[in-house]
């Protein structure tokens, strides 16, 4: 077709990648900033002077945030949380999919109504706040947990994967091998699914490393909050940090030692914000096609 | 070979080739039909019960986390006490409802939420979609690859970095924004202190967030769109707008509507979570909305009833949107959720 192009063609192509190029470096750009800003001389960002390259390369910021206490336990607090949720994510929501994709189950269509009415209407904020209340859970980790154990989006995306991956046949030679239910399950279906509970697995994971808000419900305990918590009251509330690596202390004036104190402090805010994203930064080329997959695999069913 | 269950439910013997239908039992001996019923279902349970317990903690978890909390919205309609519980609170009626309804924030509530919720989806809404038009006619695939890569992390980084990066930006002295401005002439401007400026703020930044991300439904419908046609349409002399015109958009059409659907669906519940980040006491007149009213009158001051009926309200209006749109839809482009 590269033959038929026309000259209004390549005027479009042109144009096309002039625009394309352009939106992506301004979605880049914010990115690209917060990590040439957190190793650059704190006072330079402040100034301005720090648009396209590093200036006055530094990792005092970086020094300052492993000093802290506060995003060490926040880290912790968020691995563990994660982890945990992922597992009983996994541990819901794959059976009930396998389950829900067998053309065996009887009342299905009852099943899939009582699931999927919850996506369009809920109880609100403050009925599953006196309910997790109710349960003992405030302040605990388990208030972050287990509400995040399920979605009913996630069991859908794994339902329709098992339905166009599985061929119904696979079933019946093991029902005949006389296998049971569970031992299709655990023995045949789920050494088949690496790909779904991959998914399922990242979708969890990401939403909870980045959620802060039930925290700010359920957790009064400094020892529990959770990462974003953390990352809250230093980029929104601006909570002081214990700064104690201010090196020009020794020029005496306390008013200029008060400016660097602040300079440093807006300085630590863009290391923080690497340092807290840096995980999933990490992960995202490798597992975004799983991402992809999920949203697709989501599509077919609406 | 696949065996189809039959309408009535039994199954199909096949006898080489042809099959067989077995008659239903419960047209002959009403009787006999019952207990045939019953042991047809005994022995189906004895079979696949496994298959129920697979699917049960599913079921406990969406009765206690979802279902266990719409019972419990009955306190909208009572003055609820902790001491008293559910059932023995007074019943009051509609009187919170009322209440909110005329009580003085509800005409700002609500002018904020559907601001917000409007200007997210006539400037949030059709972006994607010509991102992904724009995509899907670049012609070098590696570019493409990494234009997406790039264009879909910001959505992987979380609310809380995405607004600490607006502080950041937006600061009047040190904020990439006004030294911008200052550079350019202009003065600085405390942005997030001006409620003038919070919902362009919003919107802009969810734009930036999310319009990667949202070009995957469409380029995934997009590449559905059979090479033939187009390849006929460019011999007729179709221009590489009217191809995206008059193929394309018609294709993924569809797709568009059911999203938009479900985009309207959520036109009251515009989320707290941004928000509560974003808000501060300067801004609070363009930035109230109904989820950060409930918040903070239900979980600060504890005015569980009251909030609890305003949540109601919300989620019954969402609720009559969808349905109207999801129905306006069906009837007029034959595209809808159920």
């Amino acid at each position: 077709m590269a033959e038929r192009r026309t000259m209004s063609d390549k005027v479009f192509d042109t144009i096309n990648l002039i625009l394309l190029i352009l939106i992506t470096l301004v979605i880049l750009y914010p990115l690209y900033f917060t990590v040439i800003a957190s190793i650059s001389d704190p006072h330079a960002v402040a100034k301005g002077q720090v648009v396209l390259f590093v200036k006055g390369f530094t990792i005092e910021p970086y020094k300052n945030v492993f000093i802290n206490d506060e995003i060490w336990v926040g880290y912790k607090n968020t691995l563990i949380n994660t982890f945990v949720t992922v597992l009983l994510a996994l541990g819901i929501t794959i059976p009930a999919a396998y389950a829900l994709s067998r053309d065996e189950l009887k009342f299905k269509g009852l099943f899939m109504g009582f699931f999927v009415f919850t996506m369009y209407f809920s109880g609100g904020l403050i009925p599953s706040y006196l309910l997790i209340k109710g349960l003992g859970l405030v302040d605990t980790r388990w208030a972050l947990i287990i509400p995040a154990g399920f979605s009913v989006y996630n069991m859908i995306i794994a339902r329709t994967f098992f339905k166009s991956n599985m061929a119904q046949e696979i079933y019946e030679a093991a029902r005949i091998d006389g296998s049971s239910e569970f031992g299709i399950f655990f023995r045949i279906v789920l050494p088949l699914s690496g790909a779904i509970i991959a998914v399922i697995a990242l979708y969890v994971a990401v939403g909870h490393w980045n959620s802060w808000f039930s925290a700010l419900l359920y957790i009064t305990s400094k020892k529990l909050y959770p990462l974003q918590y953390v990352l809250r009251s230093i980029l929104i509330l601006n909570q002081e940090m214990n700064i104690i690596n201010v090196d020009s202390m020794e020029s005496g004036e306390a008013m200029q030692a008060l400016m660097r104190r602040k300079y440093m402090a807006e300085g630590m805010k863009y290391s923080v914000i690497f340092i807290s994203s840096l995980p999933m930064l990490i992960a995202y080329p490798f597992v975004q096609k799983y991402f992809v997959k999920g949203v697709m695999i989501g599509a077919i069913k609406g | 070979m696949r065996s189809f269950p039959s309408p009535d439910g039994l199954p199909n013997t096949s006898h080489g080739g042809y099959t067989v239908k077995k008659t239903k039992p419960s047209e002959t001996r009403p009787v006999l039909a019952r207990e045939s019923r019953l042991a047809a279902a005994k022995k189906h349970l004895k079979s696949y019960w496994q298959l129920y317990v697979l699917l049960l903690p599913a079921v406990v978890f969406i009765i206690i986390f979802a279902y266990q909390p719409m019972y419990g919205a009955q306190i909208a309609f009572r003055n609820f006490s902790i001491k008293k519980g559910i059932w023995k609170s007074d019943w009051v009626g509609l009187e919170h409802f009322e209440r909110f309804v005329t009580s003085s924030v509800f005409w700002p509530l609500l002018k904020n939420t559907l601001g917000i919720s409007l200007y997210s989806l006539i400037a949030g809404f059709p972006a994607p979609i010509i991102f992904a038009f724009m995509l899907n006619e670049l012609a070098q695939q590696k570019l493409k690859k990494a234009m997406q890569m790039i264009t879909y992390a910001p959505h992987f980084i979380s609310m809380v970095a995405v607004c600490g990066l607006i502080v950041l930006f937006t600061h009047r002295e040190y904020g990439l924004i006004n030294i911008f401005l200052r550079a350019v002439g202009g003065s600085g401007v405390e942005f997030l202190a001006e409620p003038k400026y919070f919902k362009t703020i919003y919107v802009i930044s969810g734009i930036w967030q999310e319009l990667g991300w949202g070009t995957i439904i469409y380029l995934a419908a997009l590449s559905g769109v059979d090479p033939q046609v187009v390849e006929a349409s460019v011999i007729d002399g179709a221009s590489r707008f009217q191809k995206i015109i008059y193929i394309n958009l018609p294709y993924i059409l569809p797709t568009i509507i059911i999203l938009l659907i479900l985009r309207c669906g959520s036109m009251l519940s515009v989320g707290s979570e941004k928000i509560l980040l974003l808000q501060n006491a300067l801004n609070m007149e363009s930035s109230d909305v109904i989820s950060t009213y409930v918040y903070r009158l239900g979980i600060k001051d504890a005015q569980f009833s009251f909030t609890t009926a305003i949540g109601l309200f919300n989620s019954i209006v969402n609720m009559i949107i969808l349905s109207a749109v999801n129905y306006l839809s069906g009837k007029l482009s034959g595209s809808s959720l159920w």
